[in-house]
């Protein structure tokens, strides 16, 4: 985790926010830079404002199935923008806490 | 006159029925139970299916055994349900009233959700086992089968049975060693979670169990599409792996009824209050089994503890008292390992599957998350357990809230 990031907000042992409130877009582009993100383009800016929005609405990050009904990102795309593990990686640049795993 | 509806006969819907129609009074109280279909599945036996364990007749019985009497029993599709009008469509349309409704439409496979799925390898070398259908095709590809390699796919979670994947792994490994085949047969196991299963110290005990039998692990895999052409699963990432004999698990869903009624998530699973079991959205409806969304296992055993918890709640509903917040996720499951052993987990929303012994009086104790030839007992005596006393609403000698005595924490701690 780099220093910067450290001393400004909280991170749990994963790098998920603490608190999803210490939240910015400065913050999203350096969390997004942790994960191998060095650019947010407009579509990863897309899928970052839905999932804020839906984890507001609903208290929870949308499934990736979601991210594609109500967020109209095709899930091919979701991979692309947030390569490996992209419902991890993306609730992880908007400031969520880690997405509840099924059992 | 109080009308209670209740919509699903499967294992939540019956047991729900059978525990509130001896106790609700037939003079103020009519009972109705709604399902498309005839036939009762034992749903956990659809597993030994492919390896000629149980026929599909072992499987089946008339669902009006199960159903007690002065209750109406309808026989009819579901179009749609109406809870402002506090009423239940009927295919045809037939309406319903209800002051309460129960809902157990459970949730079924979904092949056609990934894409190629469907296309010309369904049924000839691409098998699911969750079906009684899938089963049997399988078994009857099985018993030809010369080797190759076999690929088994959890398409998308959360899925019934979580553990069911990995005893089909288990059970082909020992079912191909039987055959005299296992040096023909490459089993890899590919699973869009992180590990073996969802909760770390089962994933970590499961996944050695895997290596042991050389059934190959292939994590954090999530299919986007079949190429039955050539015999591959594709990644949304454009990962690929072939295979001879793909044994699908495919995406879940609740019932269409759910979509079309507008009360469920993108998967059609109903938003449900994890510790009360009340619909969120409406005061007058429950919800169990299969049928919700909670982070529970959609298993029997789970569909049993929460209709221990549901009928508690439905009567101080009816008494005018406040629902408890009591059901905690409780799910027990035997996992099948093969060579006649088993293993048991017991675990909730809070505690995952932990070692140690799991008593049960008279007949235990049983041990967690340890091979033992008892725990295979215990699956296979389960089936007769499920037909003469869970669904009839019969109180079982094991707790509805997840007991700690006889787990241990340090064994597998990371």
């Amino acid at each position: 985790m780099s220093e910067v990031l450290a001393a400004k907000v909280e991170l749990d042992e994963e790098g998920f926010l603490k608190n999803p409130d210490d939240w910015s877009e400065e913050l999203a582009a350096e969390l997004a830079k942790e994960v191998g993100i060095d650019e947010l383009t407009d579509l990863h800016w897309k899928v970052i404002h839905f999932m804020r929005s839906e984890f507001k609405d609903r208290g929870q990050a949308p499934t990736i199935r979601r991210i594609k009904n109500s967020g109209g990102v095709p899930i091919k795309e979701v991979y692309r923008l947030f390569p490996d593990g992209p419902a991890k990686k993306a609730a992880r640049i908007a400031g969520l806490h880690k997405p509840q795993g099924c059992v | 006159m109080k009308k209670l509806l209740i919509l699903g006969g499967g294992t939540a819907g019956t047991m729900m029925v059978n525990k509130l129609a001896p106790v609700l009074d037939k003079k103020d109280w009519q009972i109705t139970i709604v399902d498309q279909h005839e036939t009762h599945y034992y749903q956990p036996g659809f597993l030994f299916i492919p390896f000629g364990i149980y026929a599909k007749h072992d499987v089946i019985k008339p669902r009006r055994d199960f159903f007690p009497s002065g209750v109406d029993v309808v026989i009819s599709a579901i179009d749609e349900i109406q809870p402002a009008k506090n009423q239940v469509k009927l295919q045809g349309g037939k309406l319903l009233p209800y002051d309460y409704l129960i809902i157990a439409t459970g949730s079924d496979v979904h092949p056609e959700e990934t894409e190629g799925m469907k296309n010309g390898g369904w049924h000839k070398n691409i098998f699911d086992f969750y079906t009684v259908d899938g089963a049997v095709a399988l078994a009857n590809h099985l018993k030809y089968w010369q080797g190759g390699k076999m690929v088994i796919n959890i398409a998308e979670m959360p899925i019934k049975c979580p553990v069911a994947p990995l005893e089909f792994a288990f059970l082909a490994d020992w079912w191909f060693t039987e055959q005299g085949l296992r040096d023909k047969v490459e089993i890899e196991y590919v699973t869009p979670l992180p590990g073996a299963f969802t909760k770390p110290i089962a994933a970590k005990f499961l996944g050695q169990f895997l290596e042991k039998k050389n059934i190959q692990l292939t994590p954090e895999f999530s299919i986007g599409s079949v190429d039955s052409g050539n015999n591959k699963i594709v990644s949304w990432d454009e990962k690929e792996i072939s295979y001879d004999l793909l044994v699908t698990i495919p995406t879940n869903m609740g019932s269409e009824v759910i979509e079309r009624s507008g009360l469920g998530d993108d998967l059609n699973f109903i938003p449900t209050d994890p510790g009360t079991l009340r619909s969120k959205d409406h005061e007058n409806i429950f919800v169990i089994g299969d049928a919700t969304d909670l982070p529970s296992s959609k298993a029997g055993s789970v569909a049993h503890f929460e209709a221990e918890i549901l009928f508690e709640n439905f009567m101080r509903v009816v008494d005018g008292r406040n629902t408890l917040a009591k059901f905690d996720g409780h799910a027990n499951c035997f996992i099948e390992s093969g060579f006649g052993k088993g293993i048991l987990i017991d675990f909730n929303y809070d505690v995952e599957p932990l070692p140690g012994k799991f008593p049960l009086p008279g007949v235990g104790p049983f041990s967690l998350l340890q091979e033992t030839k008892m725990n295979h007992w215990g699956k296979m005596m389960f089936r007769w357990v499920y037909w003469n006393l869970l669904l009839k609403g019969s109180e079982l000698p094991v707790d509805a809230q997840m007991m700690m005595a006889g787990k241990r924490r340090s064994e597998y701690a990371s």
